[in-house]
């Protein structure tokens, strides 16, 4: 068991951090990295897929549940366990796929968190106003970017 | 009317070319080329190249002044979400989605859109009034009450046959309101009314309930 794990499940044990069940939907390079921060802080995770092979980019000590499946499909959500999950975070590469599983796990399983990326900056401010935590990458990268550049070296 | 409908496919396609003969203007958005260009030379322009989901597409073909909105792209999500940013970004009064998915008609009704059309579910319910094995059928649903209006037909070695009204367990829900018999007249059944071999029974139900319905009507 590494270290850092060890230290958050004795945490976890004292009381110091409450534990998340979180479903993941799309296991890319960000879904698969979040999916590995939360697992060793001892959360419960389950990754959803439509492709079995993306689950390649989980770690080796990856403790949670690697579930092929579509997130924009009822049974799916069910089988990962949807309707006792406390979170719920889409990040497949569809924008249109991400906001309708989020909002399945809103409105249908009202899941009490739920984050969604959302590449399209207008399409993201839209469903940010209709209730769901979305999160635009371009937006943010390009600040990031610009706001490097205006500091001087 | 205006009517914008995204995806030139074949269903896209067949409407806009029905609506057009009806004399309503119409804009379909495809994002293919090839399709883009096919349509516009069978219907006149009448086609944009574009992403339906798309807020500055849909700027650019004036959704703000249509009447209505359709959705008939091939996949489930688009739809929905095309739907719905006509309907928040544009305030259009009426948006009706495909569905491919026939669980999806429900959830697309949760989340906001006017009309919900899914061909798996008409197909379904074509076999269902055609077959006549069938045990039960839907007639009509009675959509703002949450109730449906359904007929049973019970077959000849039924266990409930012989038995009134009373005896059934029917669930809370369910209100038997007509009895047909086989070439005589209609009869409103009484809680003594006995059940015969061959009676088709209409009756209003919750579509919950409506397994319990069956199985009080039929015997198990």
């Amino acid at each position: 068991m590494p270290p850092a794990r060890l230290y958050y499940i004795i945490n976890i044990l004292l009381g110091e951090f409450a534990i998340m069940k979180v479903v993941i939907m799309g296991c890319g390079r960000v879904g698969a990295r979040l999916a590995g921060l939360l697992d060793i802080e001892g959360h419960s995770v389950t990754i959803l897929d439509t492709d079995a092979y993306s689950f390649r980019r989980l770690a080796p000590e990856f403790g949670g549940t690697a579930l092929m499946g579509n997130g924009v499909e009822e049974e799916s959500l069910k089988k990962a366990g949807i309707e006792e999950a406390d979170a719920f975070v889409a990040l497949t590469q569809g924008d249109n796929r991400n906001v309708m599983a989020a909002q399945i796990a809103k409105h249908i399983f009202n899941v009490p968190r739920v984050l969604c990326r959302i590449y399209d900056p207008l399409r993201r401010e839209l469903y940010n106003t209709l209730g769901i935590e979305t999160f635009s990458p371009t937006t943010i990268f390009a600040q990031m970017l610009k706001e490097k550049l205006e500091v001087e070296e | 009317m205006y009517i914008i409908i995204i995806g030139g496919g074949k269903v896209g396609y067949y409407l806009a070319r029905a609506l057009l003969d009806e004399g309503h203007e119409i804009l379909v958005v495809e994002k293919d080329p090839d399709r883009n260009e096919f349509i516009c030379g069978e219907l006149g322009s009448v086609c944009v190249r574009g992403d339906g989901c798309e807020v500055a597409t849909l700027t650019e073909v004036g959704t703000g002044r249509a009447d209505m909105f359709i959705a008939v792209t091939g996949d489930d999500e688009d739809n929905l979400v095309a739907c719905q940013v006509a309907k928040h970004k544009f305030n259009v009064p009426q948006t009706i989605a495909r569905t491919s998915n026939p669980k999806n008609e429900t959830i697309f009704k949760t989340l906001g859109i006017d009309v919900t059309v899914s061909s798996t579910n008409i197909i379904l319910e074509h076999i269902e009034k055609e077959v006549p094995t069938h045990p039960m059928t839907h007639l009509l649903d009675i959509k703002d009450k949450g109730l449906e209006i359904v007929e049973v037909k019970i077959p000849p070695n039924a266990t409930t046959i012989g038995k009134a009204v009373k005896e059934l367990k029917l669930p809370k829900e369910s209100v038997l309101s007509l009895i047909i018999r086989s070439r005589k007249k209609p009869i409103v059944p009484t809680a003594s009314t006995v059940l015969q071999a061959e009676d088709q029974i209409i009756a209003v139900t919750t579509p919950e309930s409506e397994e319990a319905l069956r199985t009080a009507l039929r015997g198990s």
